[in-house]
């Protein structure tokens, strides 16, 4: 291999080996060149935070789909259709005036797929994993977030079974939106809960 | 900081990839998803530091028993 950055070298590398676990798992009928495309783009056009922000922004404008949603998510979610590896079992917690929620996978990177897509990379970093658990509050400040001290923080470590969603509040001023601009505001980092819509939503990465 | 870190699911195209491959390979193998969730969790428990998607790719050879 050539000089170069040793990152970007150590990555080819990834890539080539990737290349050819898969050319191997092809040849011993494990997997197929055309399932493989069909999962990558599904991941990519469908399934994602889109479909997370629907549930949420149902749940503020219909009170009994709110209701269900916080008693079984799994079910909640499968009523819009949404369902699949990684929401076996999908508990929505509830953000309140005293409550704020996030979510957490300290051992991996559990994340409930089917209505937030894939995690981002922070999310499956050791440092998130470590210190969400450990010093939240400092972690949401960096995320931009700064919560009153007399807001108790709830971190829910997904585990072998369960995916969290959380459920935040419903800005004020948001009467005269429909449900789609509901959804609208709702961002991935809402439902992990590393921030809360806002009317002029303007954070990102 | 955890924000500095990139905001995507996926940093380069061969990882999602990977990604897709454990559970295409799941499937046909007839695995429930946690077989290959556990062997990531312990591939990342064996060298933390690792870059996140070569654990998921050390654990992907383990479940198949294929390493090229």
């Amino acid at each position: 291999m050539s000089e170069g950055h040793h990152h970007a070298r150590e990555k080819s590398r990834s890539e080539l080996r990737t290349m050819a676990l898969e050319a191997l798992l092809v040849e011993r009928g494990l997997i197929s060149t055309d399932a493989v495309d069909a999962v990558v783009e599904q991941f990519q056009n469908e399934i994602g935070p889109r479909r997370g922000a629907r549930m949420v922004a149902r749940a503020w404008v219909d009170p009994a789909y709110r209701k269900r949603l916080l008693a079984d998510g799994t079910a909640a979610a499968a009523e819009m259709g949404y369902g699949g590896a990684e929401g076996e079992r999908l508990v929505c917690v509830e953000n309140t005036p005293v409550t704020h929620n996030a979510i957490v996978c300290t051992l991996c990177s559990c994340y409930p797929w089917p209505v937030l897509g894939v995690p981002p990379v922070w999310y499956k970093s050791p440092p998130y994993r470590a210190r969400m658990v450990r010093e939240p509050r400092a972690v949401l400040r960096e995320f931009g977030l700064e919560l009153p001290e007399t807001t108790a923080i709830r971190i829910w470590d997904s585990s072998a079974e369960v995916r969290y969603i959380v459920l935040p509040m419903r800005p004020d001023g948001t009467e005269h939106l429909d449900e789609q601009g509901l959804a609208d505001l709702v961002t991935r980092d809402c439902m992990v809960g590393v921030a809360v819509p806002g009317v002029t939503e303007g954070v990102s990465a | 900081m955890i924000t500095d870190l990139p905001d995507e699911a996926f940093t380069e195209p061969w990882q999602a990839r990977l990604f897709a491959m454990a559970q295409v390979a799941c499937r046909s193998m007839d695995q429930p998803w946690d077989a290959f969730r556990e062997r990531l969790k312990a591939a990342i428990a064996e060298d933390p530091d690792r870059p996140y998607y070569d654990s998921w790719m050390v654990a992907l050879e383990q479940l198949t028993g294929c390493s090229p």
